[in-house]
């Protein structure tokens, strides 16, 4: 536990320290979601649609983006391989670092997204469902995106092989985050989309960090 | 009989070998045999007429990229759990023909969604998870030819292939259900139920795609055991041999 | 039995395009996947005889 926190607490100073990279995928989500009223017209109706959509695949796309730092520093520096040869299972510090990373990335988007559902004209409701559903949803994606990130790791043209591998496991989110808010103005019940995708991100909390500690030792031997 | 033995591969060279012919011309006579069926003795649908008969391309080759899929899966459990080199080369092998499948099915759907449904393409929750599995192939076969050292890559496309493979299912079912809240049952295809003969032909072709997947397979699992393994007595041997006679033939 | 004759064994009950098509792509795809890799198979034992004479000297 001792190893967990301190991989965190590091991270997330690290993180800090370049915060300007943070803003980057922070703004490429937002520019992303705003550029879609003008290729599809502004008509609040239409914008109420696409919304939810617009919203998730911008979320996405923007995890996508800081994915290949996830683990590039600490390879390149030779810290990994360090922490792959201390004692502790590499479960936890992968685990650590994971979530260090969905703070740093996946947090900031759940915390903007209201204001992207004013953009979209969502009915406060509206909103509060999408907020809640890229709050669940969006540790998946970290959490795939970390074995993608740990496959890729220092290979050639890593960023858009992992965009190839990422993207298509990652539609079921997309799938129950953007239903939850369709069923939501539909007015149907919303606690089944909600709790596969909670329920999804415990399966990959429960999986993902040994997929990604396999595929770091690889990286590195 | 120790099976364990053909996990070796010098002992599986040669099999493979012996087998390639084998299926090979399995295939060609249940392809033969199936399209026979297919187009001369099951009777027209009193629905869709003439154009169902895409159905015994269309199931066998959607059917097989699934399996193989599947069949990728097991071999990389198979490798990661047991270090057997042998199923890497045979996850490797299988991919390029799982994705060629995939690629068929995807495209003789379109081709019978046409007439049947007015559209090429419409986002119905078979041809969509059909989509996304060809993104997978993609995707494993992108990775494995990109990492340079080739133990690592056997291993991280093993490790693809089994997140891959507990997604697959999960795709399926999100799909699904998506496309019945966005279509309703719209698209759902009006057939008359099969006749008998229909669906021996469908069986026969669904066979047909299996012995040759098997027969390509151990083909390309022979030049991959080839490359990897050159180093080892046997296989200089035999590189050594067929080099021979490709630069008699090459120089005829 | 139901074709009467081979232009409406093409013809398929006017569908022709869509089921040729579908098969005719087919054979294409599997006639290359069969080429390419008696093509590779060539190619990786050229290089990997090649390989073998070099080491040897």
């Amino acid at each position: 536990m001792k190893t967990f926190f301190a991989v965190l607490h590091r991270d997330l100073l690290l993180a800090w320290r370049a915060r300007s990279d943070l803003l980057v995928a922070l703004s490429f989500f937002v520019i992303v979601a705003s550029l879609f009223p003008f290729g599809v017209g502004a008509e609040p109706e239409q914008l109420r649609a696409i919304g939810p959509g617009v919203v998730w695949v911008a979320a996405l796309l923007a995890s996508l983006l800081a994915l290949p730092r996830l683990f590039a520093q600490d390879f390149d520096n030779g810290v990994l391989e360090q922490l792959l040869l201390s004692p502790e299972p590499p479960v936890i510090w992968v685990s650590a670092k994971i979530l260090a990373h969905w703070l740093t990335t996946g947090l900031p988007l759940v915390l903007i997204a209201p204001v992207l559902g004013l953009m979209y004209q969502l009915e406060p409701g509206a909103s509060g469902i999408l907020t809640l559903s890229l709050a669940l949803g969006t540790p998946v994606l970290s959490l795939l995106g970390a074995i993608g990130a740990a496959l890729t790791l220092g290979l050639r043209g890593a960023g858009s092989l992992l965009a190839l591998l990422v993207l298509p496991l990652c539609v079921p989110v997309l799938v129950f985050g953007a239903g939850a808010v369709d069923a939501w103005a539909g007015g149907m019940p919303v606690t089944a989309h909600l709790s596969l995708l909670g329920g999804g991100s415990l399966a990959a909390l429960a999986l993902a960090p040994f997929a990604c500690a396999a595929a770091l030792r690889l990286a590195c031997e | 009989m120790n099976i364990f033995r053909f996990s070796s591969p010098q002992t599986f060279y040669p099999l493979a070998g012996k087998l390639i012919p084998v299926f090979g011309s399995l295939a060609a006579l249940f392809c033969a045999f199936g399209l026979y069926l297919g187009f001369f003795v099951a009777p027209t649908d009193a629905v869709q007429g003439e154009v169902y008969r895409i159905i015994y391309l269309h199931v066998a080759a959607a059917w097989m990229s699934m399996f193989i899929y599947l069949v990728m899966a097991f071999w990389s459990a198979i490798g990661l759990g047991l270090g057997t080199r042998l199923s890497f080369y045979m996850t490797q092998a299988l991919a390029p023909t799982g994705a060629l499948f995939c690629f068929i099915a995807l495209w003789s759907g379109a081709l019978w969604g046409r007439p049947t449904w007015g559209a090429y393409w419409v986002w119905d929750a078979r041809l969509t998870s059909q989509l996304l599995l060809l993104f997978l192939y993609f995707g494993f076969i992108a990775l494995t030819r990109s990492i340079e050292d080739p133990r690592r890559a056997d291993k991280a496309g093993a490790i693809l292939a089994l997140v891959g493979a507990v997604n697959v299912p999960i795709i399926h079912f999100s799909v699904k259900w998506w496309s019945t809240l966005h279509q309703g049952a719209s698209v759902s295809m009006t057939r008359s139920s099969l006749a008998s003969s229909m669906l021996i032909a469908m069986l026969v072709m669904a066979f047909a795609a299996w012995f040759y997947s098997i027969a390509v397979t151990l083909a390309r699992a022979r030049r991959i055991i080839l490359e990897r393994e050159r180093h080892t007595d046997w296989a200089a041997a035999e590189i050594a041999r067929l080099g021979r006679e490709l630069s008699v033939t090459g120089s005829r | 039995m139901q074709w009467q004759s081979f232009s409406e064994f093409i013809a398929m009950g006017g569908r022709g395009f869509y089921v040729w098509g579908s098969y005719g792509l087919a054979f294409i795809l599997i006639l290359a996947e069969l080429r390419l890799l008696a093509q590779r198979r060539r190619q990786s034992l050229q290089r990997l005889h090649q390989l073998q004479q070099l080491e040897k000297d």
